[in-house]
């Protein structure tokens, strides 16, 4: 019963699935919807709790066990802790059950967000120039057949972007735009058939029960 | 009033007013369309009224602009008669068609829309059903996937160190079947894993993933008779932050310097960050998606990448599964299907153009 559960359960939300994607009538349309918005959440809100508790747990048993660069969690849990408490009591704004207000400054979630989370966030994605730059470095080392066509290639439409070397070759945009168009949308197509037939055979494989890899291989 | 009375005699309704149920829909809905007036052109657009069969006169419900000829009316109760007429309107002057036809809105138990990919559903799908059947009874040949080969190496390279394998499943949630692919990924990997006892590290994006991610690798540990080698920590949850969470897995890369990464299911612009990161601390590093976009970023920053539906051919190839080695092979036939129809529809389509036409 611990394995035929939720084998029946996972094909009765599968067929549902997709029984709303064939059936535009409104009584399926609402109970997909119902499903999709309601008891997905509700899962959901539960896998956060324990999702929490992941990370509490984590962090407690580096700090007990005294693991390298343990100093490092208390920062997690002060942060995550504080968080919580300013946003359960503070609210977005600040105006919640407990004033998170010093003067003009509010210290809510929102300001938490906007001056914390997103320049943290920014500063990781501003990384990518670097390491776009140190992996063109290792893709364009010609080092066979296959990595001088993507160096050509690359030269190509690199060059082209660039404004006075476009005027310089004029036909240099319109090689560039067919590379992009014509084999590179040819392979993308070619990639997406196979991905399409993946997806179609994994799900089919997850309903009926064939692939089990999902409930730990039982 | 000398402009008002040239405007009327100029200005023309819009003719052919049709309305009719909206196809497709769960109904409350009715399609207008009409022929664009002759004096289109001068004209500042269409207003559309309705009366329904209670109603006595017709009211507004709603404008289009110019060139427009059709409106959806999506505020109607089912099975109950309405009828339209369409304005062709001019500043203050509008000049009314003919009533439209009585038109009912509702709803459909079929969108015949998609009866194409039903279809195709179908036939893929008894390909894929027939040659599981069929690896039941023979042994199937599957080519060498030089990716998956390698896992073996590299968890064994792991064992030799003495260090960690880390596995990170993408950055979707359970809804995507990627993220169930790299699972069923993480199933094989882990049981290899617990018999070579190496230490496995598990950083979640996503907590019903955490979840699901938890119970697969204990079942694994399990399943290979090591239950008491499992550490529930292994699998824990990181962050749903985009960017917090390529940090938290940078960061785990430098301090552990695991031998081997493992980067299954769907990744976005983290994943250079992941890839370069890896690979800068000498790690063998594994990627299998089926996100186009990034793909190129992991073949140059991995040893080996499985692109697109070799991620989802992983979990048959390293199970070795007679039955779901069977649906790969009726993946490749699937293939074939869509290579035979684009050859032939491509060569009909140049004889219309060029010879026929």
């Amino acid at each position: 019963m611990k394995v035929r559960f939720p084998l029946i359960l996972c094909l009765l939300m599968g067929i549902i699935g997709m029984v709303a994607y064939y059936i535009p009538h409104r009584i399926v349309q609402n109970f997909d919807n119902e499903l999709r918005n309601t008891a997905l959440r509700i899962i959901f809100a539960f896998s956060l709790v324990l999702g929490v508790g992941s990370i509490i747990r984590h962090h407690w048993e580096k700090i007990k066990r005294k693991r390298e660069f343990w100093e490092y969690s208390y920062v997690t849990l002060i942060s995550l802790f504080l968080t919580a408490f300013i946003g359960l009591f503070g609210g977005i704004d600040g105006k919640g059950l407990i004033k998170m207000q010093i003067g003009k400054f509010s210290f809510d979630i929102h300001t938490i967000y906007v001056n914390m989370a997103i320049p943290l966030g920014a500063t990781m994605f501003s990384l990518l120039a670097y390491f776009m730059a140190s992996a063109a470095y290792r893709a364009f080392r010609a080092r066979n057949f296959e990595a001088i066509l993507l160096l050509i290639a690359a030269f190509i439409v690199m060059l082209a972007s660039v404004p006075p070397v476009a005027r310089l070759i004029p036909k240099l945009p319109y090689i560039s735009e067919w590379i992009l168009d014509v084999p590179n949308t040819a392979a993308k197509r070619g990639m997406l058939f196979g991905i399409t037939l993946g997806v179609l055979s994994t799900s089919l494989k997850i309903l009926l029960g064939i692939e089990r890899g999902w409930l730990g291989g039982k | 009033m000398f402009l008002f009375f040239l405007f009327t005699f100029v200005i023309e309704p819009p003719k052919n007013v049709k309305a009719f149920d909206n196809p497709n829909d769960g109904g409350n809905k009715i399609l207008i369309t009409w022929e664009i007036s002759p004096s289109d052109s001068i004209l500042d657009g269409y207003e559309i009224l309705r009366r329904s069969e209670k109603e006595e006169c017709f009211y507004k419900i709603g404008f289009v602009g110019q060139g427009r000829n059709s409106f959806l009316d999506e505020k109607t109760e089912d099975k109950i008669n309405y009828y339209y007429q369409v304005a062709s309107v001019k500043d203050t002057i509008k000049v009314l068609s003919a009533i439209s036809n009585p038109a009912q809105s509702y709803p459909q138990w079929f969108h015949r829309g998609k009866l194409i990919i039903l279809l195709t559903f179908f036939v893929f799908g008894f390909l894929i059903l027939y040659f599981i059947k069929r690896a039941r009874k023979i042994e199937l040949f599957i080519r060498r996937i030089a990716g998956l080969s390698a896992v073996e190496e590299a968890v064994g390279r792991a064992t030799e160190m003495g260090k960690p394998v880390l596995f990170v499943p993408g950055l979707t949630g359970m809804s995507d079947v990627a993220t169930i692919a790299a699972l069923n990924i993480l199933s094989e990997v882990a049981k290899k894993i617990a018999q070579y006892d190496v230490k496995l590290i598990v950083p979640n994006n996503d907590p019903i993933v955490y979840t699901v991610a938890r119970e697969i690798v204990k079942e694994a540990y399990t399943s290979v008779g090591r239950p008491d080698a499992f550490n529930p920590d292994s699998v824990f949850y990181l962050t749903d932050s985009q960017f917090a969470y390529a940090a938290g897995v940078d960061g785990i890369m430098v301090r552990e310097k695991p031998a081997t990464n493992f980067f299954c299911g769907y990744f976005y612009a983290e994943s250079l960050i992941l890839a370069e990161t890896g690979a800068q601390t000498g790690a063998i590093q594994i990627a299998a998606t089926d996100s186009i976009t990034q793909l190129p970023f992991f073949i140059v920053a991995c040893d080996y990448t499985l692109i697109g539906e070799e991620l989802y051919a992983a979990s048959a190839y390293l199970s070795k599964e007679p039955i779901l080695l069977g649906s790969l092979k009726g993946q490749d036939y699937g293939k074939l299907l869509i290579i035979i129809a684009l050859i032939l529809l491509s060569v009909s389509s140049l004889i219309f153009n060029f010879i026929i036409k």
